[in-house]
């Protein structure tokens, strides 16, 4: 299992465009990828479940990412947060 | 063929299939189902077509108003993909034996009710997008039509009212006629139909229940009436009529390129009025020498949030841009009162004509107000921008203004954009604002005379208000003896006054305003040929 955390630099945290974004670029890989917050957590795939979650600016999430692909899928992840988040 | 009688707002005449217009929620009824994976398959495909729908929003969105705004339809898209939202309308489905409809209500329901319990506004903003999609996919449902301009053909849009950010949604390509059951002659209905040129009919007893999408109907805006299911010879005469029409505004073409004179000699600048940027076409096209007032609501009306600096900034430098040099008037942020947008969270007033609107709220919210002044002043650099304000009632109030306007040039030189600080002027719409022009003459750079609002304040009639189209004379002696006193304050410090509401483009009065000495004119833009017409005529 790789994992990585971030602190999300958007102004409106996550919002549901990047959180449909994401969600979108996870359903390539076949790992699989979960964000959490304190005690919440949702399947980035799920979108309501993520937004539901209501991550603001500049709080820390952790990404975890298990699956056969989970190497590139954790750098391009990661790397797609830092580009949309 | 059934006839009803209404008031009308734009003397054309048009014929075509009709489009209704449902505000009200579906009524979803809970129904008992035998065979659950028909029904899930129901909902499958009734995802499709609602995805198609959105596909065609978005695309439509993109190309008037820009990618961040047609966003939106984007995470429609994506929310209709969502998987937990799926499971629980299948689930529903499943386990309780329930039609499709139901099982999408409900959940719509449940998901936007955990939205609206969020601690953010953003996410709380959310819950009606969920109803939307849920809404859409009801629809998708019943098999009813929805209203998506993009699909439709040409109609005649049948509609209780109309709401201004209705109106802003509206593909202006297909819309042949209104016919509304309620709205007054000063409804935004009424101020788009005039604009786009195309027969209104408002205050018409229809009931909307009886009337279905298809249906032909006449609408007679000469007469007054609409025709629903006509017979052959009605249509027939209408038809004729249309043409007839159509000949006599070919005549009004000719008139292209030629100056705004009078017999005598005096001249007089017609510009026109418009609310969104692609309303420049019709400036264009009907050879307007400016835009006299550039209405900024479109921007922040049918958002969900605030519109950014840059989004600003590109509509008006594509408006000023594609101008050309010409003027373009562009009236400051004027929402409140009949204008809302959720975000503003304006809250419910006793009186809002009298309230928290217009330039009231940009001297309280002054945030808000910077980030206009910013993509103006710097939009200002690219072509002939002037900027207006609106709802002026004290010298106080234009000093404040230009103190902030000082502060955000202090602001744009500290990060070195090119920008230019325009010519400034405001719209005359209060009683005060006429006793005080003398004052205010001094200040500003020009007039600009709001007759809508004036005549509303003047009079005490409120223009939302059928009831009262009676008593609202537009052509009322006070209204009058103001819009001289104010051209005359104006002309005395050397500054221009115009009028920018619709009495301007009211061809009775077109001589008395030549006499009065107005320097400008700005109506719709279907009405430019028209006034030109009138003052090439006149001897003043």
């Amino acid at each position: 299992m790789k994992t990585f955390k971030y602190t999300i630099k958007d102004e409106v945290g996550i919002h549901a465009r990047p959180a449909g974004m994401l969600a979108k670029e996870a359903k390539k890989y076949e790992s699989k990828i979960v964000i959490k917050k304190g005690e919440r957590s949702a399947e980035v795939t799920r979108l309501m479940a993520v937004m539901g979650m209501g991550v603001k600016h500049g709080e820390e999430v952790t990404v975890e990412i298990e699956g056969a692909d989970e190497e590139t899928a954790c750098k391009e992840i990661q790397a797609f947060f830092e580009q949309n988040m | 063929m059934i006839k009803f009688s209404g008031k009308s707002v734009y003397k054309g005449i048009a014929v075509g299939p009709a489009a209704v217009l449902k505000n009200h929620d579906f009524q979803v009824k809970r129904e008992k189902i035998e065979d659950a994976e028909a029904e899930i398959q129901r909902v499958e495909e009734a995802v499709e077509k609602a995805q198609e729908q959105l596909v065609m929003l978005y695309d439509k969105a993109v190309k008037e108003v820009g990618e961040a705004s047609a966003a939106i339809f984007e995470v429609h898209q994506m929310m209709l993909e969502d998987e937990d939202y799926r499971d629980s309308v299948c689930n529903m489905i499943r386990t309780e034996q329930v039609n499709a409809e139901y099982a999408v209500a409900v959940t719509g329901d449940n998901f936007s009710e955990m939205f609206a319990g969020m601690d953010d506004d953003y996410m709380k903003a959310r819950a009606a997008d969920i109803k939307d999609i849920s809404n859409r996919l009801v629809r998708c449902l019943c098999g009813e039509e929805n209203m998506d301009f993009g699909s439709m053909e040409p109609s005649v849009i049948i509609a209780e009212d109309l709401s201004p950010s209705e109106t802003v949604q509206m593909d202006k390509e297909k819309i042949l006629a209104f016919v509304t059951v309620h709205g007054s002659t000063n409804s935004h209905t009424a101020i788009l139909a005039r604009m786009m040129n195309i027969p209104a009919l408002i205050g018409v007893p229809m009931n909307l229940e009886e009337i279905h999408n298809g249906q032909t109907v006449i609408v007679d805006g000469l007469k007054s009436e609409v025709i629903f299911d006509p017979e052959e010879e009605k249509r027939r005469e209408a038809e004729a009529k249309i043409q007839e029409e159509k000949e006599k505004l070919e005549l009004l073409q000719t008139l292209k390129g030629k100056e705004n004179v009078t017999l005598s000699g005096r001249k007089i600048h017609i510009y026109a009025n418009i609310g969104s940027v692609s309303d420049v076409a019709y400036v264009m096209e009907n050879d307007a020498g400016g835009i006299g007032l550039f209405r900024s609501e479109f921007l922040y009306l049918g958002k969900e949030d605030f519109p950014t600096e840059e989004e600003q900034f590109q509509a008006y430098k594509q408006v000023a841009q594609m101008m050309a040099g010409k003027k373009v008037i562009i009236r400051t942020l004027d929402i409140g009162a009949d204008k809302q947008a959720d975000y503003f969270h304006l809250g419910n007033e006793e009186n809002p004509a009298l309230g928290y609107r217009a330039i009231r709220i940009c001297l309280k919210q002054t945030d808000i107000f910077k980030v206009q002044l910013r993509a103006l002043m710097r939009a200002a650099a690219y072509g002939n921008i002037s900027i207006m304000y609106p709802m002026i009632t004290s010298t106080e109030e234009v000093r404040r203004i230009f103190e902030i306007v000082k502060e955000v040039q202090k602001e744009l030189d500290e990060i070195q954009v090119p920008y230019k600080v325009p010519e400034q002027g405001i719209m005359i719409e209060t009683p005060a604002a006429v006793m005080i022009s003398d004052e205010l003459a001094e200040l500003v750079d020009f007039f600009s005379i709001g007759t809508n609002d004036l005549t509303q304040y003047t009079l005490a009639i409120d223009r939302q208000n059928e009831k009262l189209d009676d008593f609202y004379n537009p052509h009322h002696k006070a209204i009058l003896k103001m819009i001289r006193m104010v051209t005359e304050n104006a002309h005395k410090c050397g500054k221009w006054a115009g009028i920018c509401g619709e009495l301007g483009a009211d061809l009775e009065l077109t001589e008395e305003f030549l006499k009065m000495g107005l320097d400008e004119l700005s109506v719709s833009p279907s009405m430019v040929l028209k006034v030109r017409k009138a003052v090439r005529e006149s001897r003043v």
